[in-house]
């Protein structure tokens, strides 16, 4: 378990590491003399002198590598070029509306997927089988994006039960959660069928294993069958995919953010992109990929900690 | 008289794909999905004979208005006829999706092979590139990119061919690292074939089939990720016609008319629901084992 844990986070430490070097590359790859794309024409000389020193622009590219590699690991993501703030913090704000949303979308998903998933796969091709099978491909093909416009066009233009924008006043946790429904709902649909879909097929292949089969001989309930033992085999495909999917649940949540203008890391990647506030863009990728790095990272440890015959794969 | 029967099969490989094409047809899924497949193309290609105006044709007088005779699926914002940008729109979405998938599974077959094929250090590195690649969220890789280089088509593409690579390549990585002991690799290795003739001759053909399944299965990834960085600005720009930008411009009169956000979104959901029912009942015919494997 010890050296699986090592490799496994030491290749995590690796992916981070080739993401800030690509990252870097991406920024010094674009054309143009940086210090005027960030500072516009009108600068002076001397303020360009005195940016590009600061900026470490005037040392050679694989110092300024190192540079930006060290400051990075230290948390210092670089100063926003108009407010003069740090990145960092500006980002640490913005985390916990992303994180409330990606969390609360995945959980109702859950909830709400793997039952349906375990319903379905103790009586194959029923009739319950065959609507939650449509239901499930109904919710997969919908993008994101497409829920969240219909969502606002049904329940808050002609339903009007719910707000579209913003994240509800701080403080307030009621109006904040009446806030986080519909993005919630958008992000989380596609995850239900995707959820149930791959809960049925582990479960179909558990349930013919032999120890469900002598576990049936005994006599214990269907409903004992199925929840304590076969579930808890048949969840780890399902932990890997969520850790796996991570990244299209971030890209869900971006969607989400931009569409019902809810603060959060997405929205200020967007936000910045427009104005293009390079430091800031980049400190919210980084951070965008390190969330992803880590969660597939606990997914991995999770399922090896729970299956031991994962971790002799890597 | 065990062995003739394998000699009989073995002799008529035609009657296998009969049995495989009458398995299709009897998955009622697979049909309806390779119906609405057949109609993407169709709609795509001859979009300028189905269509009833030109799709940036104005007609101020019929602004906004609700699907009528005159115009079958409303009229946008400023009087273009929906049904027909709807039309057009696909044949962005058919360019992204032919272009894009293509160009990735061509790439992630070269690095799989390379990968499972080559030396252990090589197999390493190339398994960390992909990783990070995939570490990358998509939408936020071409938000970084449009920030650098501004938003067009080629963009577009190039982001959907870079995240895609790693689907394919590590597909194809896991074929061949079976195929690599095979005997019938082993003996052409023997009678001295070369790598690249082994590679090429040998392991592509075995390699190539569950790529094509999760190409059919990858086109709406593609084709939602053109529509959702159109939509936001950041794709296809407007006027051009594509679901994105009917999408982008309905969003902004969603108030006045719902019509425009539900024709542009309705296709994207039908070329989803198409082209994932008939990803799956391919993998199911073709080769049943890759159930799960996304």
């Amino acid at each position: 378990m010890l050296i699986y844990m090592a490799k496994r986070i030491g290749l995590s430490a690796l992916i981070i590491v080739l993401a800030i070097f690509t990252l870097f590359a991406m920024l010094n790859a674009i054309p143009g003399d940086p210090v005027s794309i960030a500072l516009g024409p009108r600068a002076t000389p001397e303020i360009q002198a005195a940016y590009a020193a600061k900026m470490h622009l005037d040392k050679p590219i694989a110092t300024r590598f190192f540079i930006f590699f060290g400051n990075v690991l230290s948390g210092d993501l670089g100063t926003d070029v108009f407010s003069n703030r740090s990145v960092s913090l500006t980002l640490l704000e913005q985390l916990p509306h992303t994180i409330a949303l990606a969390v609360a979308s995945i959980a109702w998903a859950a909830l709400l997927g793997i039952p349906i998933g375990c319903l379905s796969a103790v009586r194959p091709n029923s009739w319950l089988d065959r609507v939650t099978g449509v239901i499930s491909i109904g919710t997969i093909t919908v993008p994101s994006f497409l829920v969240s416009i219909w969502a606002i066009l049904a329940f808050a233009i002609h339903l009007d039960l719910f707000p579209v924008i913003g994240a509800g006043d701080e403080g307030d946790l009621l109006d904040q959660a009446h806030h986080l429904v519909l993005p919630a709902f958008a992000v989380g649909l596609g995850w239900v069928g995707y959820l149930a879909r791959m809960v049925r097929a582990s479960m179909l292949e558990v349930m013919g294993e032999n120890y469900i089969r002598s576990a049936k001989a005994f006599g214990l309930r269907d409903r004992t069958v199925v929840y304590r033992y076969a579930l808890k085999v048949a969840i780890l495909p399902t932990i890997t995919l969520i850790g796996v999917g991570f990244g299209v649940l971030l890209s869900g949540t971006v969607f989400a953010e931009i569409i019902f203008a809810r603060p959060g890391i997405g929205k200020i990647i967007y936000d910045m992109v427009l104005s293009r506030n390079f430091p800031v863009v980049q400190g919210a990728v980084l951070v965008t990929v390190a969330m992803y790095v880590f969660v597939t990272l606990i997914a991995d440890l999770a399922v090896s900690f729970l299956d031991p015959r994962v971790r002799r794969s890597l | 008289m065990a062995e003739a029967g394998a000699m009989d099969k073995a002799a008529s490989p035609k009657s296998k794909d009969w049995e495989k094409l009458r398995l299709f047809l009897a998955n009622g899924q697979g049909v309806f999905g390779l119906a609405i497949v057949i109609l993407f193309f169709l709609s795509a290609l001859l979009a300028p004979v189905f269509a009833t105006h030109d799709p940036n044709q104005l007609d101020i007088p019929s602004r906004l208005s609700a699907p009528t005779a005159e115009h079958w699926l409303g009229a946008d914002q400023l009087g273009r006829d929906i049904y027909s940008r709807v039309l057009y729109g696909g044949r962005v979405a058919l360019q992204v999706a032919a272009i894009g998938v293509s160009a990735s599974l061509t790439i992630g077959l070269l690095i799989g092979m390379a990968a499972g094929y080559g030396p252990r250090w090589l197999d390493n590195g190339l398994l960390l590139v992909l990783d990070t690649i995939r570490s990358f969220p998509t939408i936020v890789l071409a938000l970084a990119a449009v920030s650098l280089l501004g938003p067009s088509l080629n963009l577009v593409l190039s982001i959907v061919i870079i995240t895609s690579i790693p689907g394919y390549a590590r597909l194809a990585r896991t074929s061949t690292l079976a195929l690599k002991n095979t005997e019938f690799i082993l003996a052409e290795k023997s009678m001295g074939s070369g790598a690249i003739r082994t590679l090429f001759h040998h392991v592509m053909p075995n390699v190539v089939g569950p790529l094509l399944i999760l190409a059919a299965m990858d086109v709406p990834v593609v084709v939602t990720i053109e529509a959702g960085l159109s939509f936001l600005g950041l794709g296809v720009l407007p006027p051009t016609a594509s679901w994105g930008t009917i999408l982008n411009e309905g969003y902004l009169v969603i108030r006045s008319s719902p019509w425009p956000v539900i024709a542009g979104g309705i296709p994207l959901v039908l070329t989803t629901l198409g082209f994932t029912l008939l990803g799956e009942a391919l993998r199911d015919v073709i080769d049943p084992k890759l159930r799960g494997m996304r």
